[in-house]
């Protein structure tokens, strides 16, 4: 802002005052030095940009792009492995659950085996006791039996004797033994 | 003429000061003498600091070439990126190759867009000398490319010829009238816009002289300057864009 006077550079454009006559952007005697700077300055502009930055951001760009890529083909493979890990996985699993069926149909099968041998053998054990059993069972009652017989003769006897007869030992075992089988 | 009545009032009743065009003034920076072509001005200083920002963003922002950016690296890209998909979506995949004088233009007038918006600084994109350059070197520039690549065919870009053979004359003439206009619309657009509102900041400011008035002169600075950052990005997408509409219709001529 030249606002103090300054006798020197007033001219065409410029009151005594410093202040500007008319707009600044007409003053035709200033152009010759914008228009030099300012290709001066594009100038400048342009060897940087072209030379330094654009080629520099340009490969930094490509650059990114390629890593983004890459890393989603990465991710890509990744996620197909995990996949397949997947199942391989069920698969295993599947196959150890088809196996441990399978031990289990076969130790229920042993089981089955065994138990039937031995229910077998319980079995003829418990006859042949049984088959013993009743062989005592009898003879008990044979011997029961030959006791009773016994018995009634004596008793016989000794009812004959004391009702004061005379009976002999033939006829009374006889008598019994009639009345035994009837 | 007005201007300086408006001024000489002003100083002579001493309250307020009035000088809203005084910031468009080209000065040496050192001495007091005359502005010959060569003389370092504040025009020179001005660019010379726009080219020190484009060089500290461009060069020594992306010094890191890191994967992850920086948050400077990433302005960088990020104005590459919007340069050059405007480029290709517009002038096409041949219109890549104008790229980096595209983008040079662009990052020119916004870096002085953008400094001109500090109080006190000077705005060069406000001066039509310096804005003509940039829009007749661009209407020269597309205008012989056109030709170099497509010759007299390039002609065709004035004969329209989907309308009717009477009126193919008439629209030729005013096609050519508005081809030779495209220059002088290019570059006035850019130093009128930049030069008006830099102009009403200075004239509200003004109005701050008088105590009752300068709440409503800051708020209205505030509210321009708002508007003047919008404008210092606008300009140069325009210019940019036209730029790039310009090369697609000396690369493809036929439509």
């Amino acid at each position: 802002m030249a606002t103090e006077p300054t006798a020197a550079a007033a001219g065409a454009c410029v009151n005594d005052a410093g202040g500007a006559i008319g707009m600044p952007q007409l003053c035709v005697e200033w152009m010759p030095n914008q228009i030099f700077w300012l290709v001066v300055a594009l100038a400048v502009i342009y060897f940087v940009l072209s030379r330094i930055a654009l080629p520099r951001i340009g490969s930094v760009l490509a650059e990114r792009k390629g890593t983004i890529t890459n890393d989603l083909t990465a991710a890509e493979e990744l996620k197909a492995k995990a996949v397949e890990a997947e199942k391989a996985y069920q698969d295993a699993l599947a196959r150890a659950r088809a196996e441990a069926a399978r031990i289990v149909a076969e130790a229920r099968a042993d089981i089955q085996k065994d138990l039937a041998v031995a229910t077998a053998k319980a079995d003829a054990e418990i006859a042949a006791k049984a088959a013993e059993s009743e062989g005592r069972i009898a003879e008990i009652r044979a011997g029961a039996l030959e006791a009773v017989t016994e018995v009634a003769k004596d008793t016989a006897k000794e009812l004959v004797a004391a009702l004061g007869g005379k009976a002999d030992a033939r006829s009374v075992t006889a008598a019994v033994t009639a009345r035994l089988k009837g | 003429m007005r201007a300086r009545n408006v001024a000489e009032e002003a100083h002579s009743e001493g309250g307020l000061v009035f000088h809203p065009m005084d910031q468009f003034i080209v000065k040496p920076l050192f001495g007091d003498g005359p502005v010959e072509w060569y003389t370092p001005t504040n025009v020179t200083l001005w660019l010379g600091l726009a080219v020190l920002c484009t060089v500290a963003l461009f060069v020594l922002g992306t010094r890191g070439r890191a994967i992850i950016p920086t948050r400077v690296q990433s302005i960088a890209e990020l104005a590459y990126g919007f340069i050059y998909k405007m480029v290709e979506d517009i002038a096409g995949p041949e219109g890549a190759r104008y790229f980096p004088k595209i983008f040079t233009l662009f990052v020119f007038i916004i870096m002085t867009n953008y400094l001109a918006l500090i109080p006190m600084s000077f705005s060069p994109t406000s001066h039509i000398a310096a804005t003509a350059v940039l829009g007749f070197g661009v209407f020269i520039a597309v205008t012989a490319l056109g030709f170099i690549k497509n010759g007299t065919h390039f002609l065709g870009l004035f004969w329209m010829s989907e309308a009717p053979l009477v009126l193919r004359p008439i629209i030729a003439i005013i096609e050519v009238i508005s081809y030779f206009v495209r220059p002088v619309s290019h570059s006035i657009r850019l130093a009128g816009n930049i030069m008006a509102g830099h102009t009403v900041i200075k004239v509200f400011a003004a109005f701050a002289g008088i105590a009752a008035l300068s709440p409503v002169s800051v708020l209205a600075i505030v509210a321009i300057y708002g508007l003047e950052v919008l404008v210092a990005f606008i300009q140069a997408y325009v210019f940019t864009i036209l730029t790039c509409v310009y090369l697609r219709d000396a690369l493809h001529p036929g439509h």
